[in-house]
């Protein structure tokens, strides 16, 4: 047994608006992976919780008119992985959320919980911040979408607002066309762990692949929340690809980011693997992009 | 503490083969419901946190904890747990028998988890490298560390069923 105070199961994305309303101290649960556990150690005994889980009308990945890749909240981590359209045009996605705890937490896990909770160290959130997907809304006013760099204000807390839930989460055309990316997960141990530290980088070459034309890179845990790393960005855009290229792009990410001294890792060892994860997973996501090195 | 109403909820859905219906309490996980009301009592509590995997069980064909699973999810789901293997006179499965014969157990109790996983990869019908087994595999804990018997039984079973001898 839980210790819950009431469940409200929402039938439509309409009623769980008017739940939320009625009910603005419960707290949505959709997987539950995090919200059963906190639920159990005590963090959220005693609470309402309105259950978003039934509604598989937020489940499932399509291309919208404008070809943007468009992922219901509730699509979980291991059918994210095996889509057709994620492995086509964003597969590292599917590649960062297979390295989300162990296969249950990821049948079970959702895109839409990993990024509402706000942590820092989410396997989704890194990717997600890289290719600057956008988040959708769907509240008593509407629909609402936000940039997802703009939907997480601190550590724990993101900009979900009275009424609303996460309807969506949108990868940009502009994005993921002609784009090719890598995460690199740094932990402890290959399954059942939080990152130490979670790096996203997405490259696109030039047509002779001689040109790094666009390349982002986000990490998670490097700062309270997810974070791109736009100095380094600036310093690999429009320039010849090489392994130096893919150095100083590295060493560039310091000027970006922020780690804290955790139980978990020192600073200054986050600031380390930072900065070799950024090589890798440039160099990787070039090789990715057919750029010879 | 503050008193509140008991809220209950019919829950109807197919436990290994069988329609069947119940009216559970709505703070109940689906561990609690598969225990108390079906004794289903291979459906182990472990960690209670979904982290061992002792609890496992297969809803529509997928790998879930069981602790971390409300019951009243369960409504229209088809359930399956290891008392959902034996044959109509208590045979044992190719899977379990594989891992009696490569003595995959020890004190059993992670044993029925790591058996429904074990079932989901071999349902797939692929062939699978011992490294993906591994990590197909990762979301159990088994505290007498039997993971190298455990890892034979599964890839025995997987080119059993492939109708393949197993690469030495």
């Amino acid at each position: 047994m839980y210790d819950m105070k009431a469940l409200y199961e929402v039938e439509s994305v309409q009623n769980a608006v008017e739940l939320r309303l009625a009910h603005p101290e419960a707290q949505i649960i959709a997987g539950g992976s995090d919200v059963l556990v906190q639920m159990r150690e005590g963090k959220r005994a005693g609470k309402e919780l309105i259950s978003i889980y039934g509604l598989d009308e937020l489940r499932g990945i399509t291309l919208d008119e404008e070809e943007n890749l468009r992922i219901g909240s509730l699509t979980s981590f291991s059918h994210i992985t095996r889509d057709p359209l994620i492995q086509k045009y964003c597969n590292v996605l599917g590649e960062a959320v297979d390295q989300v705890g162990g296969p249950q937490v990821r049948n079970i896990g959702t895109i839409g919980g990993n990024t509402c909770n706000g942590v820092t160290s989410a396997d989704s959130a890194s990717t997600l911040h890289a290719y600057e997907a956008v988040v959708e809304l769907t509240g008593p006013g509407g629909v609402r979408r936000l940039p997802i760099h703009e939907f997480y204000i601190k550590a724990g807390k993101v900009d979900l607002r009275e009424g609303e839930i996460q309807t969506a989460i949108l990868i940009p055309k502009a994005s993921y066309e002609n784009t090719f990316g890598h995460y690199v997960k740094y932990a402890m141990r290959n399954a059942m762990d939080i990152a130490t530290l979670g790096t996203s980088v997405n490259v696109r070459l030039s047509a002779d692949k001689k040109t790094v034309e666009r390349c982002r890179i986000a990490f998670g845990v490097a700062g309270p929340v997810p974070m791109r790393a736009e100095r380094a960005e600036s310093a690999a855009n429009g320039q010849p690809l090489s392994v130096e290229l893919a150095e100083t792009f590295a060493k560039t990410v310091l000027e970006d980011i922020n780690p804290r001294d955790s139980w978990r890792a020192s600073k200054a060892f986050r600031q380390h693997i930072a900065v070799e994860s950024a090589k890798r997973a440039f160099l990787e996501s070039a090789k990715l992009a057919g750029g010879v090195l | 503490m503050e008193k509140h109403e008991m809220q209950y909820k019919a829950v109807r859905f197919n436990l290994n083969g069988k329609d069947v219906e119940k009216i559970v309490d709505v703070r109940a996980s689906l561990t609690d419901m598969l225990r108390n009301d079906f004794r289903m009592t291979s459906v182990k509590k472990g960690c209670e946190v979904g982290e061992c995997g002792a609890c496992n069980v297969l809803i529509d064909g997928e790998a879930f904890n069981s602790c971390i699973y409300l019951a009243v999810w369960a409504d229209g789901k088809h359930i399956r747990t290891l008392e959902g293997l034996l044959g109509p006179n208590g045979e044992l499965s190719d899977i379990q028998q594989a891992f009696v014969e490569e003595a995959a157990i020890q004190c059993g109790f992670c044993t029925p988890g790591f058996i429904l996983t074990s079932v989901e990869i071999l349902e797939s019908g692929r062939e699978y490298t011992d490294e993906e087994l591994r990590k197909l595999l990762s979301g159990h804990l088994c505290r007498c560390t039997g993971y190298e018997n455990i890892l034979r039984a599964v890839k025995k079973t997987m080119y059993r069923r492939l109708g393949r001898p197993m690469p030495q």
